[in-house]
């Protein structure tokens, strides 16, 4: 069965005008469906790429996240002491007991005031995430009101740039550095001395204790090990699968919400390109009649209406793509529901994106090309025949 | 003697509107001999065309049999008659029936996709039927960049591309000035004679009946032969 499709392809080209509307609805409609794929994708590469394979997280037992986590010294100790945790050269366990705690900034751009997460760290930290880099000036000094800011940090808030000053914890912080760590969620926090911050905020607790692992493998028994073990009340976690459940939240929120967007859009849509396809077989009746006449069948028919449509929609789909995919240049920042910081991420495309959304726009082609072409394909010949036009 | 190749056993033909019989056809016997070249004339709604359409497979008698080569055609089902049609069947329409958004060359190839024929073999054979046509130089032209003439021509090409075994022509110079339907019946008249096609055409006009051998007359869905 031939399938005509460069008499579709032709026929598309000739009804420049028609063709383009319709597929701009499409293109409309994938546009915001894969905007919003990538957003939630985005979201979660942040806060996946935060964790490192190779890590361990260990918070207080129930506690979900690390800002409602409380770990006395002694438990931090016990803990350092694994036999699982990787030392490094000079015999140290790359292990880095912090606190987690939310100040209140305005922002830059428009004064309004939001969380921004304050990590008190130790100097082993930088070993425990090797992607974190300072690209500008230094590391802060051990027993001083310096911080550390992460590039989309000290981008966003007021007081967080090289150099100016943040005010909490009844001091003055100072920025001497600015880090980066490949676009994680690292790089929407402010690091300070762990000690310096527990002091400046009267907490003589930490919130989490991060250490690298002699091997992955060591995963499980480590953590059988440390839960089990009656002196403690902990959870251990992977630091990645930590750092993905708590995009869950947000990004099972934004997928559904997305998701009924674009279905209500695309009935716009999917009516758009029926109407569009019932003009065609209404202008094309009598070349219908002569398809058939020649011998061409009904199935033949109606397959060759519905791959135009499809064609028309799947282009659609591939201009909402392109038109998509230039948000990657785009950064936006949202409260992560977990932690009730504010996270900056930008919109991400991956295969599975592009692969989706073409699927989307080719169901919508089906759905509106479906109906008219079954009317083409059930038309009387003699009556398609001697249709005008 | 030439064998018969069309047969019409006491084909009658009705239409319904509402609940009204329209009959159009009454008790029609007929036969097309291989090399024939007929023509079907009478006045407008003597029901002609749909005689032709019966002859074509694309409509179905009320009561009685159209016969092709022995095999009754209302024992084929739809898509049956269409690849019966596709192998068999070549047709002229008064309008020509080209799709406008194809070449001329690709408009005659159309008839062809429905073979097994390769590419190469198809435009081969789209070649020799425009060049029979005398359009070997307008090959890459669309509808609209031709004459009513050369557009039946096309349509011509089109009908014989596949080599079909009966050419059907429903008022092939209906829409053309005199010279172009005079150059149209010289067309068909040498495709009967020099080709061998048999032509079966349906015309009001005296001047195109005048080509063919065989003339039979159609008035108020009766049959009567000249």
């Amino acid at each position: 069965m031939h399938l005509l499709f460069g008499y579709s392809y032709k026929n598309i080209i000739a009804r420049k005008l028609t063709s383009l509307f319709s597929m701009l609805g499409v293109a409309l409609v994938v546009f915001v469906f894969a905007a919003v794929l990538m957003l939630s994708h985005g979201l979660e590469q942040t806060l996946v790429d935060t964790g490192s394979d190779d890590n361990v997280i260990v918070i207080r037992r129930a506690s979900q996240t690390e800002v409602q986590s409380i770990l006395p010294r002694d438990i931090a100790n016990i803990v350092k002491a694994d036999p699982a945790i990787a030392h490094d050269t000079a015999g140290a366990p790359i292990f880095t007991n912090e606190i987690l705690v939310l100040i209140n900034q305005p922002k830059r751009n428009s004064n309004e005031p939001s969380n921004v997460p304050v990590r008190g760290v130790t100097p082993m930290s930088l070993k425990v995430r090797p992607t974190v880099n300072i690209v500008e000036g230094r590391m802060w000094h051990e027993g001083t009101s310096e911080i550390i800011a992460g590039a989309k940090v000290a981008k966003t808030f007021q007081g967080c740039g090289l150099g100016e000053t943040v005010r909490f914890g009844m001091r003055d912080w100072t920025v001497v550095g600015i880090f980066e760590a490949e676009g994680s969620g690292f790089e929407s926090e402010l690091w300070g001395d762990v000690n310096q911050l527990m002091d400046a905020f009267g907490r003589p607790v930490f919130s989490s204790l991060t250490m690298q692992l002699k091997a992955p493998g060591d995963f499980e028994a480590m953590k059988a090990r440390l839960e089990q073990d009656p002196r403690l009340t902990v959870e251990v976690h992977r630091e990645k699968e930590y750092y993905a459940e708590q995009a869950r939240i947000t990004t099972t929120f934004i997928n559904i919400l997305g998701t009924v967007i674009s279905i209500v859009f695309s009935l716009g849509a999917i009516v758009g390109a029926m109407i569009t396809m019932y003009t065609t077989v209404a202008h094309r009746t009598r070349e219908i009649g002569t398809l058939r006449a020649l011998g061409f069948t009904r199935s033949t028919v109606l397959l060759t209406f519905l791959a135009e449509s499809v064609l028309m929609s799947f282009t659609g789909g591939v201009i909402g793509i392109f038109l998509a995919s230039f948000l990657r240049f785009f950064e936006v920042s949202t409260t992560n529901w977990d932690t009730f910081a504010e996270l900056a991420f930008s919109f991400e495309v991956s295969p599975s994106i592009i692969i989706g959304s073409l699927i989307f726009a080719v169901v919508m082609g089906i759905a509106g090309g479906f109906l008219p072409a079954v009317q083409a394909s059930r038309l009387r010949i003699v009556d398609a025949l001697r249709a005008k036009g | 003697m030439a064998e018969t190749l069309v047969k019409l056993e006491d084909v009658s033909k009705s239409y319904w509107r509402d609940s009204i019989e329209i009959p159009v056809l009454h008790h029609i016997n007929l036969e097309i001999l291989t090399g024939e070249f007929v023509a079907l004339m009478g006045p407008s709604g003597s029901g002609k065309t749909t005689l032709l359409n019966l002859i074509a497979g694309i409509d179905r008698p009320s009561q009685g049999r159209v016969i092709f080569e022995h095999e009754d055609l209302s024992t084929l089902s739809e898509g049956d008659l269409a690849r019966w049609r596709s192998r068999h069947i070549g047709f002229v329409f008064q309008f020509y029936n080209l799709m406008p958004v194809l070449t001329a060359f690709e408009n005659v190839e159309l008839p062809l996709l429905l073979t097994k024929l390769s590419r190469a073999e198809r435009h081969k054979q789209v070649e020799t039927a425009l060049a029979i046509v005398g359009l070997a130089d307008r090959m890459k032209h669309y509808p609209n960049q031709l004459s009513g003439g050369q557009e039946q021509r096309v349509a011509i090409a089109r009908a014989i591309v596949t080599d079909p075994d009966l050419i059907l022509a429903d008022e092939p110079t209906g829409d053309l000035d005199k010279q172009s339907a005079e150059e149209i019946m010289d067309l068909l008249a040498q495709l009967n004679k020099d080709f061998g096609k048999t032509i079966t055409m349906v015309t009001h006009d005296p001047r195109a009946a005048e080509h063919a051998r065989v003339i039979h007359r159609l008035d108020k869905g009766e049959l009567e032969t000249a």
